[in-house]
């Protein structure tokens, strides 16, 4: 199972300050170029290159060539794996709390 | 002209013909992983395409333009219950699969011609819980969301 090793591929990736602005690049307007990133970032193109190489290896970027141009995009799914693995969970019992609050309450009211 | 696109990716370890049916034929298997919703098609060019919810109501349809089992599916795709969505016209979806090592490479590429477009944000807040959904099920014979917005405190 390589499930262990991509983890910490995933989180290496994310903890970088860099490497997150970049995410957050791509957030807010998907499917750049090098150049176009490069534009936003105080760092020699090689450095950028470095970046997006960890990025896209966790598979937190997805490129497609389009013509002689490489287009970069955020890919959410590694995110979502780590929001059910390590978020969702913790959650629950608060959201069925507040459920249970909530039903209390208007009961009371009814 | 300006379009709107996301693209996600996933590495999924089961064969390409397993994954093909998951996306496509297999609509049991495929209510489990997204949220009792379903696609009806014939999955050839040419055939008609709609997504099915769970309680029957048809929330996108189209046209299936490319279809290359177990590789390639490309769909043409339009939203159908609000109107706003519905007003921005068809868009494209591409599913591709590629075997690599012991995994398979899923790859989705949402596209329409429209910037910003409202189709395109409805659906990628969707995809990834569905992606992922599939990859468990496929992975270890479980879905780990049962509900696609399992916030919603008042159930």
């Amino acid at each position: 199972m390589a499930d262990r090793y991509d983890t910490d591929v995933l989180f290496k990736a994310l903890a970088d300050r860099s490497r997150r602005r970049l995410l957050d690049l791509l957030h807010a307007h998907d499917g750049r170029t090098l150049t176009e990133l490069c534009e936003h970032l105080d760092m020699t193109r090689q450095g950028v290159t470095q970046h997006i190489d960890l990025l896209e290896a966790a598979n937190l970027v997805a490129t497609v060539r389009r013509g002689r141009e490489k287009l970069h995009f955020l890919n959410p799914v590694p995110l979502q794996e780590i929001y059910e693995r390590w978020i969702a969970k913790f959650e629950k019992p608060r959201l069925k709390a507040l459920s249970e609050l909530k039903k209390r309450l208007e009961t009371a009211n009814g | 002209m300006a379009r709107s696109t996301f693209v996600y990716v996933t590495y999924i370890r089961t064969t390409p013909e397993r994954l093909w049916s998951a996306l496509t034929t297999d609509v049991e298997f495929m209510k489990q992983y997204w949220f009792g919703t379903h696609c009806d098609s014939q999955w050839t060019a040419g055939s008609p395409w709609k997504m099915v919810s769970s309680t029957g109501q048809i929330s996108d349809a189209g046209e299936i333009i490319e279809a290359d089992p177990p590789r390639r599916l490309v769909i043409r795709w339009q939203h159908q219950n609000r109107p706003e969505l519905t007003a921005e016209g068809d868009s494209r979806c591409t599913i591709e699969l590629e075997p690599i090592g012991t995994a398979v490479k899923l790859a989705i590429t949402h596209t329409i011609e429209h910037e910003p477009s409202k189709l395109i944000e409805a659906v990628s807040g969707g995809w990834p819980k569905i992606i992922s959904n599939l990859k468990s099920l496929l992975e270890t014979g479980a879905i780990v969301l049962r509900d696609a917005y399992p916030a919603a405190v008042s159930r």
